[in-house]
């Protein structure tokens, strides 16, 4: 794990644009609502880069994102966690 | 590890009121980090608008002033000349530049104030509902148009960063979007010269255009407004450097 990302759930609104610009397919979109009501982006932080694509993007800001800098990550490593199986 | 990325201290520890996808939040981010990069938060003031961006003064933490719609030109005019060393800069939609406020913007910078203009352009009125702007696109439906915007009826799209491109009193005009990570860097890039324009005291206005997108009036997801942009918003309005 090279990078690390934190979604504060409770303030994302779950417009799922983290999830589309993700080059690693670590975000979904979580199966239950935070108190407003959305349904907020989660993540499994197993092939994390720390590329802060998802905070850049983010109209919310509610991702803070963190990196390893003693990992270099392993190219072509982006093998499907369990939660995208479950969105695709 | 080492923290790549986390809120920038002017940007109010808040949540918005913005709708899911909004473009206004990237924004206001961007404007942000260029306002704590620059070191100038203790001497910056910003003018909201009326549209949706009408609470920006809650979620900047510098001195904001609200201004009636589309006179935040005439007021930043007042505002610059009074107050020189203080920086300047108002925050404006389509609604508030392109529609009501256009006389205003067009001579603020014909007089070639000393201004910084943040044109947030998303081709709809949005706080209102959704109706045709002067900027929607032919074609694109809204509440007033429910058939398309057609040009016998109701004109052509306004492209105002070319009409002020036009005039030697703006020195700066740059159009960007923020429908990907690439282009919100650009975006960051184009908001930093024009604030970085104002304190090394050019003479004259920068505008930069952003393109937004509006999920909700656009009908779409925002993921789906995001590449709406992208393929029909921008043959419009093209992105880059008009001017400067």
């Amino acid at each position: 794990m090279a990078g690390k990302i934190v979604i504060d759930t409770e303030r994302c609104k779950g417009c799922g644009l983290c999830v589309v610009v993700c080059p690693k397919n670590c975000i979904v979109i979580s199966r239950h609502s935070n108190k407003n009501g959305y349904f907020p982006a989660q993540v499994t932080n197993a092939d994390c880069t720390g590329c802060a694509m998802c905070a850049i993007i983010c109209p919310d800001v509610v991702i803070e994102v963190y990196r390893d800098e003693n990992i270099v990550p392993i190219e072509g490593s982006s093998k499907k966690t369990e939660l995208t199986k479950e969105r695709a | 590890m080492k923290t790549v990325f986390t809120r920038t201290p002017t940007l109010k520890d808040c949540p918005t009121h913005y709708c899911p996808g909004c473009g206004h939040g990237i924004a206001h981010r961007l404007i942000a980090e260029t306002i704590d990069e620059l070191g100038i938060r203790g001497r910056t003031i910003g003018i909201a608008p009326v549209g949706c961006a009408v609470l920006a003064y809650n979620y900047l933490d510098v001195d904001m002033v609200e201004v009636a719609h589309g006179r935040p030109p005439a007021v930043a005019t007042g505002m610059k000349r009074t107050n020189p060393d203080k920086i300047i800069f108002s925050y404006q939609g389509d609604g508030d530049l392109a529609a009501i406020g256009t006389a205003e913007i067009i001579h603020a910078a014909h007089r070639g104030e000393q201004i910084t203009v943040i044109f947030i352009n998303n081709a709809v009125f949005g706080m209102t509902g959704g109706q045709m702007a002067p900027t929607t696109v032919l074609g694109q439906v809204t509440a007033t148009t429910p058939q398309g915007r057609q040009t016998t009826s109701e004109g052509y799209p306004l492209q105002v960063s070319e009409l002020l491109a036009l005039l030697p009193g703006a020195i700066y005009v740059e159009r960007c979007s923020v429908y990907n990570p690439a282009q919100i860097r650009k975006t960051k890039k184009a908001i930093k010269h024009a604030f970085e324009l104002q304190v090394s005291g050019a003479q004259g206005l920068s505008l930069v255009e952003v393109l937004s997108p509006c999920p909700v009036y656009w009908r779409m997801t925002p993921v789906k407004a995001m590449e709406w942009i992208e393929n029909e918003m921008t043959k419009v309005f093209p992105l880059g450097r008009l001017k400067g």
